[in-house]
Parts: structure tokens; C-alpha cells; sequence
């Protein structure tokens, strides 16, 4: 089947780790711009809009309402995923396919200074048995860590080296908020947060936005020399409970990512992709991660990571923009690695360019340790 | 084009003000697991599962990872839709997406809100910080605000107002999952409850219920082969406009997102004379006026005339648009399902599967969903495809 959905704008912000010059509409109204510009159309040319945000991060209720006038959705649809910006690009591809839009804004903000991470994120537990333990994503990640490291005999080290690339690489991304080099005795000497994630395994608090346009077929082709036609899609929601789920078994991303390749067509996604962007939001979830998509064979995501096959110039590189680990802002960042991902498509990718890239990965999830997965192919 | 979707089953639960018996998950799951029922299916057969509501209310983060389960979702594509009073409608239009995508066969869309679980007027205060909170904190102050803009300009009465507040507690004493069902509630009762901000009184304003709703959507193939009088989804419009207070003069008589919602549709489905042509209409109530106010913005009559529908008894259950066979959201209000029962409901009508609400010979229905005092969804369902 033809590609029906193509990415014909895209646009991020400077990720900070505290925007407080400026409020949040008007970050959003600077991405949607840039993004309408670089497809360019008008608002006139919209004919929907989703959002993505969360209300507890904005604190206030259906904090969609203040981005109405900014994205331009007087007198249009919009809509809002509450979650992160790959789900919101799938309501806006699936508006798309269903024949109601032709022109679609994707916009994703969060401002992580505004609120506190570990509280909100203990607020997505229920509020029976595992809210009142006090989880958050931070301690039910150390959980997660300590059994994958334990299953697959994975060093903190190992984990450290993530951090080495990511920082490295986001010196090359214009957008980074952390471009500090480390080494592995600096990630291994910063403060234990919950065993065995230190301070420098995590990504920062950050704010930040992002917006894509998406154009269907007939759109795309009339507006846009090189669209960026989205390949496959899947995602898939896990178990909620932490005991209900093998925490390293990652049958939702495994699920995801099996949907995604079926649609691209993609049998061995190492040698098929050319880059890959995933939302890690520790060092260790980059190295699972790319295990379930099947980059590698398990428990092996530290070894392709020490050969330097998911560095700039490897098989596949991972996470050249520095990941999350560069930037953070929570429910953006599935976003994000979209925009990058078809910078990189588009050979655009300035200094992080992954050369001759034309068939890449993003990568999204929501939720504790991975529960809801999202994964999409692009390429030209 | 997308493919061709209809409603083939739909599921609600119980409404009250505080459900003790089910935790918020245990509540999506009733709703769920019922409209399964009803359309004779099982979870395994489901593809995607949308979510809706809004989780300020209950003071809970990415609500959908906890209560995703209780929809089925577990295993399957999720996420959840959040756009104040419209996310009900606005996730029954996102379960549309799905099925008319070609990804997606039969998709479950769960609507919910759990008042009971939180403090809703503090929910509700959390507008804009800067200009709308400190003015006309929540819902009531704004309405309070806006309906004596109607009353003056438009010339609708008191006694119209509790007219509606009346025909909607009888209706739904004819709906079993109703919260408040009312027999013996009359115009004066309804004026002689206390006053909570003039000329709002507290018989005329929406509850708010803890409850769900679950619709299942599916395309084409699936529908004709597993329902014998799908609901199909002919029209699903949305609009939004200016949100703060100062912005839009008049706002309730204007709305124009919901008359601009209401042309699309319209025009979409060829519909020319809506108070003739539609045979039951479910649309989102938050108060007595607003029903009023949205008859005029539906086309039902001319702007200034909506009053005097309901005094000759047009959108009565024997009148000529039976308006909110439900009872409406003035007699349930989870918020996030408020929107999703006004889809079921249409759909139910048209199932033939309203008991002792249903209207004789449904084959063309409205529902409505309204947020944000100035968003609205319009969706058409029909007995035919096309």
C-alpha cells in the first residue's frame, strides 16, 4: 500500500529548564509557526488540529483551551491527546486515513519547571495500592533497572555508557538543554537517586514544545518537494500493575514496534533502518528499548552500544540528537523524536546528520516503565 | 475517503453521585464490558480502545494508564482524549477516526468521570490564571454571567428555563441509568430551589455523577454482518472558539462554534430543516438555558424563539423533536462520559433499544457535546449509511 500520510513541517524549541521568560502560548505559537512556515501554508490551510499536553503538568483543567487561539483553532477541530506527542500524531494520521482532515497541526508542550516530577508522576499510579507507596517514575524505573540489569547480567557501567553517547552527540543538536561531555567515572560518581539510577542516568527537568504539520497524500505531494511519508505505526498499551507485568518482557513495545515494521515492510530493523530516536528516559531504557524493537538480540543492547553500532557512523544510530537524556520535556518527547528523525530523512540534520538516512524510528511511551508504547517508521 | 463506521453497541453504567462500589477502573470496566455485551462481542475481538475524560477532576496524571485495563485496552492501541466537556464526544469522534481509518476494525471508546473521587469545583476553578479565574471562578459564575446576556438579550424566562429542568427529571425517570430522576419536580420547585449565583438556581444546573460510557464503533464489513440496525455515523464535526469571557459578546445566544459546528453537519448529511428532519436529538445540557440557547444555535427556530419550543412542547418526548430522552446531562453529568451518553444515546434510539425512553421509528439523530463554554462537537447518526 501507498504511504497515505506524509510530515510536510516540522518545528521544536530550545529545550530549557526553565522558560520562564516567556508563557507557555507563547512557546507554542513560535513552533507553530516555524512549522506552518517550513510546510508552508497559513492557518487558512489547517483543517484540524491535535494537541498533546497534560493538565496536571499545566496546572490547570483542560489546559488545552489556552493553546485555542495559538494554533489556530478558532473555528476549527481541535483535539487533545493527553499523553505523549506520538499518540497525539496518531489521532492526527488517523483523522487523515478517516478522510476528515487533509491538513493536520501536531503540537506537543510540557513545562517540566512548573511542576514537581516525582509527585505528578506518583499521581499516574492508582491511588489504591501503588499511589500510597509512594512510586513514581523514578523509583518504579530503579525496579525495572535492577531486573533488567539482574536478567541480563548488564553493569551500571554499561548504563553509564549511554549517558557518554547521548551527551556527546547533543553537542551537535542546536535544540539540547545538556551538552556537558561526561565520562563513565563522572555518571558513576554523581548522587544515587534510587538504586541503581544516579542523577546522571536521568534525563533533566526541561521545558520545551514541538509541532509537526501532517498533509495527506494528495496535500503532500502538491505542497511539499520532499515529503516525509510515516511508513508504519503501532503502539499498544501494557498492564498497569507493576506485579501484572514482566517489567523486562516488553510485550507492548515488542507489540508496538511488530505493527510498525508489518506496515513499513521492515523484517531486520538494523540493517532496514538507518536511524532510530527512542524516548529513554534513564540510560537503561535506551539499551531495553532497543533490545524489544529488535536492533539487537536480547540483553546484548550494551554490547552494540559498546561496539559502537548505535554511535554516529554505526549500523544504526540511536538517539543522535542526544535523546532524552539531552531534553526532557515529559510529554513531548515522542514528538521530538519525530521531528527528528525526519530532519534526518530530509538530510537536514546539521551536525547530527546520520548520512545517506532515508528510512528511520521514532520512538514514544507513556506512562511507568514503558506501559504505553508508542512506534512509527518514516522515510522518504 | 475513510471507510463507512456505525455504532454497533453501547454500555452504561449506573449513574449516582458517588459510586462506593467500584473504584474508577472497576467503573470503565462496567461500561465496557456492557457494551460488549450488547453488541454480542468479546474483548479479544476489539482493536483500539480511546479513552475520555478529565483528570483534574479527580486530581490523577495520564488517567489512561490506570483505567486503560477496565476498557479492554490491555494489549491493544490506547490513548486517551481530554478536552473538558467535549471529551466525550470529541473521544466517540476519535473512535470514528479509528474505525474509518482502515487500521482500525471495531474499536471501544470509554467515556468516564468519577466526581466522587476528587473536588469537581476545584477542578472546574483552574481556568486561566491570569484574567478568567479571579472573575467568574468555574462553571457557575461563568453561566451566571452569560445567561443574564441571553435572558436580556433574547427574552427568555424563568419559568422556560424550569420548564426544561422539569421535562428533563421526568425523562429520565425513564432511563434507569439516570442519576436524577425527578416525578413530581414542577416549575415552581425548580424556581424555588436556592439561588447559586443569579439567576442560576440549583434545580436548573447539571449534577455531577460519578459514571461511564462505552460505545463500540466499527467499519463497514463488521457492522452490517453484527448488528441489525447500526447507528451509522454520518456527520462528526467539531469546533472551537475564543476562550476567555471578554472575547465573545453574548455567548450563549451567539455560539457559534455549535451553529458553525451544526452548518457543517448539515450540509454534510443535506439536511435542510433539522427540527423536522431529525427524529430525536441528544445535546449536551450543562444547564436549563444553555438547552434553550441550543436550539436556537441548532437551527430547531429562529434565534429568540427557543423558549417558546419548549412551552408549546415541541422537544417534549410526544412533541415533534423529542430533546434529551435521556434526561440529559442536567440529570447526569459525568463530565468525561457526559458527551459519550449523548452519542450512546442517539444510537440507542436508533438501535430501537431505548425502553421506555425510546422514541417510535428513530432513523435520524443528533447529539451534541459542549466544553470550555465556547467548544462544541455535532454528530449525525442515521438508520442509513448513505
Amino acid at each position: 500500500m501507498n504511504p497515505q500520510v506524509a510530515i510536510i513541517g516540522t518545528s521544536q524549541t530550545k529545550f530549557e529548564a526553565d522558560k520562564g521568560y516567556e508563557d507557555i502560548p507563547e512557546t507554542v505559537f513560535k513552533v507553530v509557526q516555524q512549522a506552518m512556515a517550513e510546510a508552508g501554508i497559513d492557518r487558512d490551510d489547517l483543517d484540524s488540529i491535535v494537541t498533546s499536553s497534560v493538565d496536571l503538568w499545566d496546572g490547570r483543567t483542560a489546559s488545552n483551551q489556552m493553546l485555542t487561539d495559538v494554533v489556530g483553532s478558532i473555528m476549527k477541530p481541535e483535539s487533545r491527546v493527553a499523553g505523549d506527542g506520538l499518540g497525539a500524531v496518531f489521532q492526527g494520521m488517523l483523522a487523515i486515513l478517516a478522510g476528515a482532515s487533509e491538513i493536520t497541526l501536531v503540537v506537543s508542550q510540557c513545562r517540566g519547571s512548573m511542576g514537581v516530577h516525582n509527585e505528578i508522576s506518583n499521581w499516574v499510579f492508582d491511588p489504591i495500592y501503588q499511589q500510597p507507596l509512594g512510586l513514581d517514575y523514578l523509583s518504579a524505573g530503579a525496579l525495572q533497572a535492577n531486573h533488567y540489569m539482574n536478567q541480563f547480567g548488564i553493569s551500571q557501567e554499561d548504563c553509564a555508557r549511554v549517558v557518554i553517547k547521548n551527551r556527546r552527540d547533543a553537542q551537535n543538536n542546536p535544540y539540547a538543554q545538556v551538552v556537558k561531555e561526561a565520562t563513565v567515572e563522572e555518571v558513576m560518581g554523581s548522587l544515587m537517586w534510587a538504586y541503581p539510577i544516579k542523577e546522571m542516568d536521568a534525563a533533566p527537568v526541561s521545558d520545551g514544545a514541538c509541532a509537526v504539520v501532517l498533509a495527506s497524500r494528495h496535500k503532500a505531494k502538491a505542497l511539499s518537494k520532499e515529503p516525509v511519508w510515516i511508513l508504519g505505526a503501532g503502539s499498544c498499551l501494557d498492564s498497569h500493575y507493576l506485579g501484572d507485568r514482566d517489567l523486562t518482557g516488553g510485550d507492548a513495545l515488542i507489540r508496538a514496534s511488530n505493527a510498525a515494521y508489518g506496515m513499513a515492510g521492515i523484517s531486520d530493523p538494523l540493517k532496514e533502518l538507518d536511524v532510530a530516536e527512542v524516548s529513554a528516559a534513564f540510560s537503561y531504557q535506551e539499551l531495553l528499548w532497543t533490545e524489544l524493537m529488535g536492533f539487537c538480540n536480547r540483553g546484548e543492547g550494551a554490547r552494540i552500544l559498546q561496539e559502537g553500532m548505535t554511535s554516529l557512523g554505526g549500523a544504526l544510530p540511536v538517539n543522535p540528537s542526544g535523546g532524552m537524556i539531552a531534553g526532557n520535556p515529559v510529554t513531548v518527547a515522542g514528538l521530538t523524536r519525530l521531528v527528528e528523525v525526519v530532519l534526518q530523512v530530509r538530510g537536514e540534520a546539521g551536525a547530527r546528520q546520520v548520512r545517506g538516512a532515508r528510512r528511520a524510528l521514532a520512538h514514544g511511551t507513556t506512562g511507568c516503565c514503558g506501559q504505553g508504547q508508542y512506534v512509527m517508521i518514516v522515510g522518504n | 475517503m475513510g471507510k463507512k463506521v456505525a455504532i454497533i453497541g453501547t454500555g452504561q453504567t449506573n449513574h449516582c453521585s458517588s459510586r462506593e462500589d467500584v473504584n474508577e477502573m472497576e467503573l470503565v470496566y462496567e461500561a465496557a464490558a456492557a457494551a460488549l455485551k450488547d453488541a454480542e462481542m468479546t474483548i479479544a475481538e476489539i482493536d483500539a480502545v480511546v479513552l475520555a475524560n478529565m483528570e483534574l477532576f479527580e486530581g490523577r496524571a495520564l488517567h489512561d494508564m490506570w483505567c486503560g485495563e477496565g476498557g479492554g485496552a490491555f494489549m491493544k492501541h490506547s490513548f486517551k482524549i481530554s478536552t473538558g466537556g467535549t471529551s466525550g464526544t470529541s473521544g466517540a469522534i476519535s473512535g470514528y477516526y479509528h474505525a474509518a481509518s482502515g487500521l482500525f476494525d471495531r474499536v471501544m471508546v470509554v467515556g468516564f468521570e468519577k466526581h466522587s473521587d476528587g473536588n469537581t469545583l476545584a477542578g472546574m476553578a483552574l481556568t486561566d490564571p491570569f484574567w478568567d479565574r479571579h472573575v467568574a471562578a468555574a462553571a457557575i459564575g461563568n453561566f451566571a454571567l452569560s445567561v443574564s446576556e441571553y435572558m436580556a438579550d433574547r427574552g427568555v424566562t424563568e419559568e422556560q428555563s424550569a420548564k426544561v429542568a422539569v421535562k428533563a427529571r421526568r425523562n429520565a425517570c425513564n432511563n434507569p441509568h439516570a442519576h436524577l430522576q425527578m416525578p413530581d419536580l414542577t416549575v415552581k420547585k425548580v424556581l424555588e430551589s436556592p439561588v447559586l449565583a443569579y439567576p442560576v438556581h440549583r434545580l436548573e444546573m447539571c449534577p455531577q455523577s460519578d459514571g461511564a460510557c462505552a460505545i463500540i464503533f466499527a467499519s463497514e464489513e463488521i457492522a452490517k454482518k453484527r448488528c441489525p440496525r447500526p447507528a451509522w455515523v454520518r456527520a462528526a464535526v467539531t469546533r472551537h472558539d475564543h476562550i476567555y469571557l471578554g472575547e465573545v459578546k453574548n455567548r450563549l445566544a451567539t455560539m457559534r462554534s455549535l451553529k458553525e459546528a451544526a452548518k457543517v453537519a448539515y450540509e454534510t448529511v443535506g439536511i435542510k430543516e433539522p427540527l423536522k428532519e431529525f427524529d430525536v436529538a441528544e445535546i449536551y445540557d450543562p444547564l436549563t438555558y444553555a438547552e434553550i440557547a441550543w436550539y436556537e444555535a441548532l437551527g430547531f427556530c429562529e434565534d429568540g424563539e427557543g423558549g417558546k419550543l419548549i412551552d408549546d412542547g415541541i422537544t417534549h418526548m410526544d412533541g415533534e423533536l423529542p430533546v434529551n430522552p435521556s434526561g440529559g446531562v442536567i440529570s447526569t453529568n459525568p463530565v468525561g462520559a457526559s458527551g459519550t451518553i449523548r452519542v450512546a444515546e442517539a444510537a440507542l434510539q436508533i438501535h430501537g433499544k431505548g425502553g421506555k425512553r425510546q422514541i417510535p421509528d428513530v432513523s435520524l439523530a443528533l447529539a451534541t457535546g459542549y466544553g470550555v463554554y465556547c467548544w462544541s462537537d455535532v454528530l449525525i447518526l442515521s438508520s442509513k449509511p448513505d
